[in-house]
Formats: C-alpha cells, structure tokens, sequence
C-alpha cells in the first residue's frame, strides 16, 4: 500500500433523500478523511442528487473511502474519477477594486484568464471564471492582495471523458 | 399481499407491519409520542410487549434475542429521553453487526425544528451507530418503510436499522397495505462468492505449511457454524476464534486453539503470529486481536479473508485473497471443492505444525493457582460449566470477568456467548439475559457479571420480577473496577485511581428486595454446592454474589502497542 497522499475526485449518485448530505459528510468527519470540497444537486432525474467530493489520501485509504461510500444505504453509485480521464471544472467569483488607476490592468488579467467581468461598480469589478482549480489558484495568485476584496468558490465538479459515464 | 380495505391509524399499521414480520417481542417503555401506538399494543395480543425499567435495557435486550436467535430484535421508544437513553444500545449493536428495528416516537411534524417538548434530532444523533435511518412523514409511508427496515437490518452486513415516526403520523389513517417484496436500487449486498477466488484460496490452503483458520462474529451472525466445523475437519487444520466467534467452532475440539487476542491463549497468538497462509472468516483484524499491526505484519504470511462486507477486506491489513460474500455461502463452495477435487495436502509439513502448536500448548497457559482461601474468578466459571453441563447461554458485562467467561467456559455451540464485544459496554450482561430467556423459555441463562458493570443496569431486577425470568446471576464480586485496576497496575504502578468500588449495596438484600433469591458465596468450598443450588432451582431468579480474589488478573495479556507473540503469562510474574 503506498503511503504517500494523493488528490482523487469522488463522484456518486445517492438517493435524493433529507440527510443524504450529512450521512456522507457525517461519514467523512467520523472516519477522519479528508474533504477539501463537496458539492452536490439533484440531477436531471429529480429522485437523483450527485455528489462530487474532491480528497486526498494514500491509495489504502481512497479505496476505504470508496467502499466506505458504497456502504451507505443511500448510494447507488461511486466513481473514482481518477480511475480514468475526466474533466474538473470550479466555479469563482472574485470581487476586486478597481479604482481608475487599477481598471485597465483588471480587464486585462481577467481576459488573460478568460474570465469575464459579471458586475462594475464604482471602485468594483466582479469577475467570474470557471477552470480546473490549479487555474483558480493561479488566477488569485496573480493578483495584489490588496486589490482582492472578496472570493467565493463552488468547489469542483467532475465528470469523466469520453463514454465514461456514471448514470442509474 | 396483506391489504385491508378500511382505513387504519398510522399505529395500527405499525402493529399491523410487527404482526407481518412475525414478530415475537417488542421491548420498550411508553411516552408521550408513542400513546398512539402503545393504545394499539393494548388492543393486540400477537407479540408481547416487554416492559423494561430504562430504554437502553430495551435495546440490550432486543439485542440480545437477535444474538441468540439470529432474528431481528424490535425496540420501542419514545422521543427525546427515550431516545437518547437508547443511543448506547444502539451503538451497541451497531458495532457487532446485530440486525434490529429500533422504532423512536416523534414530535408531531408539524413541531419539528421548533425545540418542542421532548424533541431531539434523532435521525441525526443516531446516523453515525446505525446501518440506516428513517424518518417517516406521511403515514402512506410506514408500511413500506417497515418492510425495508427489516429488510436493511437483516441482510448483508446485518445491523440496527431505526424508524422515527412523529406522533401525528401514527394519528393520521389511511390503507393498510404491506408490500410482498423490497427493492432498493441503492442497496444490493452480494451473497456468492467469486468462484476463482475460492479456488485459489483452497489451493494455498491446501498447500500451505502452516495453515489456519481464524474465525469471527460472522461465522455465528452467519449461521455457518456447520460449514466452518466440516471445512476445519476435513482439511485438519489448527482454528482459532475472536470473542465474538467463540461457539462457532466446538471448544472442546482438539483443533481448536481457544481465543486469540489481548487475552488469547499462547497457543492461538503465537499459531495466529507464525502460520504462513491464514483464512479469516467473518472477523475483522481488530486492534484487540491482532495487536501492534506492524509486528503482525513482520512475520510474512498469505491472508484470505472472506467477509460479507467489502469494506471490512484490506480496512486494517492488506489481504491478497479477498472473497467478498456470505460466509455460509462461500464455506459451502469450498467444500464442496474438497469433496469433488480431493485437494493434495502437505501433510508433512502440516504434522510438523501440529506439533510445534502442541509444544506451545503445553504452556497450559491458562492454569492458575486455586486457592483454599480465595475463591479464584476461573474457578467459578470452570464450575459453572460443569454444572450447567456447557450447554447454557451465557451472557457476560465487560471487564476482567467477561475475560474469564470466555477463556473458561468452552462454548461448544453458536450464539450461546452474548457479550458487547465491539462497543464494549458495561451494563449489557442483565439485560442480554432478559432477551436470551425470553426467546428461550426453557433454558439456562446464566449472566457472569461484576460488581461495576452490575449497578449500570441494576434496575431490570425489576423487570425480571414481572416476567418471571429464571436467569442466574454470576457475579465476580473483586470490589475493584478489576480490569481497569489490572491496567493501572501494569502501566501505572499500581496507581489505583478511582478503581475501587465503596458503598457496594447488600446484593443479597437487594435481590431478595425484588422477591428473588440472593445468595452470599465466601468459600471456595462452597462455589460448587452453591451452583447446583441455585441451578436447581429452575423457576427462580438467582442472584449470586461470588466474593472473589481481588488481586487476579487475567492472562496471558498483551500490553497495547505489543505484539502478538509477546504476551505476559501468569507464570512470567
Ligand atoms: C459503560 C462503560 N464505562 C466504562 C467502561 C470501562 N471499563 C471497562 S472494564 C471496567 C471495569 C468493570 O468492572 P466490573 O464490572 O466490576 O468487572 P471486573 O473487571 O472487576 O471483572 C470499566 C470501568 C466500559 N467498558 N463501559
Ligand atoms: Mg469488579
């Protein structure tokens, strides 16, 4: 078993139930694994919601959490995405001032990253920008500390390429 | 289909769904959310209801009818209190795997969320001790609801399943209607095994040098005491067993090694520490089994694990023969495949092992010195056995006496050892006991006990008055919180904080309080007579108060963090 942790994308379907949400994270926090984002909606079956848990962990332990997951009464399915290739997309919205001296170089740094500027305000930009989170990691690296007034992240959703697909 | 065309009150249906399931006991204690239910109770006479003195009473004792039965246990309690006070019998048999309903009132819906009287988030403080939950909202739901709790509770892994029904629910009416057949997208647990792996398992049994076989809860909770008996025997293989599995394979069969673990015997940890290929069926590779996982691993042997539960394969240590499935199930198509392939077998090599585990036997590591003074603990249960000729059910409490009942009294068959192995919970032993008697009427049903554990259910001496219960009563009465004085005195110099038990009431009195007969045994002399007395008398609940020697300690041990080759024996000290 190698001990050394690595970064896996959990996606499953579970019965879209009250406390579907809690018994995962319930089950996360009592076994103590790791969770460095959850997200989670119904799907476009509405008895459905699907679940994307971002972790990290040697393989010993991702594999505990798969059959942990498995376990749940709740869970139809569980995907470890990175058993394959798939895609990772997050969601941010940053809110940055943008002050006259500052307006051009915002547009410009967002454009850089392709985002987009979602709201203008007065001394504001709200900019919103979708990519893999290292991309969104990036992004806030290079900007000035003090030009960031607020950030708010989705947290990753994943699917796999190609026809991998997880479905009932 | 069970339908009715009338219209039934949501704790009719409830009745009415017990009734379907054949259900024989319910036990509880009533409450404001459950009345509607409980008036339902008063007009049925299809189950008996089993009035208790304290809900966590109830859910031992539900617990300990499934152990002993292999049926699912029913519990009943009310909202709040009633349901908080359950909590550790739940976690209870959480942990060992017992399939049970737990039914919990509610508050009305319509008060949920507002702090009402007696409300507490049930669904939630349960989620994490039990297999499932549910939370019933319309009463159009609680006949199916009933059918998958059974259904969850009792297959696969089994466990205890909980039903919180709002008061309002059981008030609101509609059609009764119970459903033939339960499916759950979301829930499939496998019951063969693969095929290939069995084969491959076999295989690397028959050829090993050094086999065995170490055997779990699941061999009992499996029902696959049968199979696991014909697998060791024709293959003549050294088997150990877990506390949880002891019965599963006759003790008194020479290839039976006894417990391993913390208090195994030397025979079982040094043969679990030096065999080469190990079958584990149905247990779990706990810290109190096979201790310090490094120095178990040091020693490089070949693991088959079968078990009903993927997630108990590879949790602790790394198997390279994994078999997913039921354990009766897959010992069956093992043997069938000795029986129709007549594997070869290194029979030289297996004698050679054989004897090297008689040396190791020859430790008698579980002699201790008697005494004309003290009554000694092991002596009790050696006796107890005796006169209830090994066939009676013992239900044990935790700490050094639960040791002492498992290493001593050589359970021959299955579910007759009832103890809190996993949670490990003062307090079960009177209460298992009311649930064994109850399912079993007419056999003997012996509770060993200690002086702690005793006073944590105390009050159902009560209960066992109103039903009449015959049980005996086997208290190792050393004054000491025993076990917890044995650590301190190995790892604390003898610092016995908070270990010794004052103020102990007159035992005698207090049972004779509760019209049962109480009896004072001082002597070593006297321990045999006092059994046969108190066994005699068949229809009556015998509390027997053992004074016994406050310095003994149980061994062999192995300290924590130890390996499982490096035990303490009594005659190391
Ligand atoms: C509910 C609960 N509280 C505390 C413990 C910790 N504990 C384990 S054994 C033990 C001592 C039990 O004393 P007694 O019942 O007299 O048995 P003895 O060990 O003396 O035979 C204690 C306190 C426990 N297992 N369960
Ligand atoms: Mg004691």
């Amino acid at each position: 078993m190698a001990d050394h942790a690595t970064r896996h994308i959990i996606s499953l379907l579970m019965e879209n139930e009250s406390g579907a949400l809690s018994r995962v994270a319930g089950l996360f926090s009592a076994r103590g694994y790791n969770i460095e984002s959850l997200t989670v909606a119904a799907t476009e079956d509405t008895t459905l919601s699907r679940m994307t848990i971002v972790t990290s962990g040697s393989e010993a332990v991702i594999e505990q959490i798969i059959k942990q997951l498995n376990k749940l009464v709740d869970v139809v399915k569980v995907l470890d995405l990175n058993d394959g290739k798939f895609i990772e997309r997050e969601l941010m919205l940053v809110k940055v001032k943008a002050t006259s001296a500052f307006r051009d170089e915002m547009k410009r740094m967002c454009d850089i990253f392709r985002g987009r500027i979602i709201d203008v305000a007065d001394g504001s930009f709200t900019i919103e920008l979708t990519g893999s989170g290292n991309k969104l990691d990036a992004f806030i690296e290079s900007l000035d500390k003090a030009a960031i007034l607020e950030t708010v992240r989705t947290g990753a959703s994943g699917i796999g390429r190609g026809d991998r697909i997880l479905k009932v | 289909m069970e339908q009715s065309s009338k219209k039934m009150t949501g704790a009719e249906i409830l009745i009415r769904c017990l009734h379907e399931e054949n259900v024989e006991f319910v036990f509880g204690y009533p409450g404001g959310a459950v009345l509607h239910i409980y008036d339902a109770i008063f007009h049925q006479d299809k189950f008996k209801h089993i009035l208790v003195r304290h809900e966590q009473a109830a859910l031992h004792a539900a617990d300990a009818y499934s152990r002993s039965t292999g049926k699912v246990g029913v519990a009943l309690v009310t909202s709040g209190p009633g349901a908080t006070n359950a909590i550790t019998g739940i976690a209870t048999a959480y942990m060992d795997s017992i399939p049970m309903v737990i039914i919990s009132g509610q508050v009305p819906t319509y008060a949920i969320g507002e702090d009402a009287f007696q409300e507490c988030d049930t669904v939630g403080i349960t989620r994490p001790c039990v297999k499932h939950n549910f939370l019933v909202k319309d009463v159009k739901d609680i006949a199916s609801t009933i059918k998958k709790a059974f259904y969850v509770a009792a297959s696969g892994r089994p466990g205890p399943v909980l039903v919180d029904i709002p008061k309002d629910i059981t008030a609101d009416t509609c059609k009764f209607e119970y459903p033939e057949s339960v499916h759950l997208r979301s829930y499939n647990p496998v019951t063969k095994g693969h095929l290939g792996q069995i084969k491959k398992a076999l295989k690397l049994l028959a050829e090993a040098k050094r086999p065995m076989v170490y055997s779990g809860g699941g061999v009992v909770l499996g029902d696959a005491s049968a199979h696991l008996i014909k697998l060791v025997q024709s293959l003549g293989i050294p088997i150990t067993s877990t506390l949880m599995g002891l019965g599963g394979f006759p003790a008194s069969d020479p290839k039976f090694l006894g417990m391993l673990g913390m208090h195994g015997t030397y025979e079982a940890n040094m043969a679990m520490q030096e065999c080469d290929v190990l079958l584990a069926v149905g247990a779990r590779f706990d810290d109190r089994v096979i201790g310090n996982t490094k120095h178990f691993l040091s020693n490089p042997r070949t693991i088959i694990h079968i078990d009903i539960d993927p997630s108990s394969i590879s949790k602790r240590v790394k198997i390279d023969v994994p078999i997913v499935g039921d354990v009766k199930s897959v010992l069956a198509d093992m043997n069938e495949l000795i029986a129709t392939e007549k594997p070869a077998q290194n029979t030289n090599a297996l004698a050679a092992w054989l004897q090297q585990i008689q040396t190791w036997r020859g430790k008698k590591c579980l002699n201790f010195a008697q005494s004309t003074e003290f009554i000694k603990p092991q002596y009790v249960i050696q006796k107890l056995h005796e006169v209830t000729k090994g066939e009676a059910f013992v239900t044990s409490d935790v700490g050094q006496h639960q040791m002492w009942a498992a290493q001593y009294y050589n359970f021959d068959k299955p579910r007759r050892w009832i103890n809190s192995g996993g949670l490990g919970t003062m307090g079960v032993g009177l209460p298992y006991a009311m649930g064994v008697q109850f399912a079993h009427p007419n056999a003997q049903v012996a509770c060993v006990t200690g002086e702690g554990s005793i006073q944590m259910n105390i009050q159902e001496l009560s209960t066992c008055a109103q039903y009449h219960l015959p049980i005996k009563v086997i208290m190792l009465n050393n004054r000491y919180l025993g076990m917890v004085r044995q650590w301190q005195e190995f790892f604390y110099e003898n610092r016995y904080s908070e270990s010794y038990m004052d103020s102990l009431p007159n035992f005698v009195k207090l049972a004779e309080a509760y019209g049962h007969v109480g009896m004072q045994i001082t002597r070593p002399e006297d321990v045999e007579g006092a059994l046969k007395e108190a066994f005699d008398m068949k229809s009556r609940f015998v509390f027997m108060d053992f004074i016994t020697d406050q310095k003994e300690n149980v061994f062999p041990m192995i300290q924590n963090g130890k390996g499982l080759s490096e035990m303490i024996l009594a005659e190391d000290l």
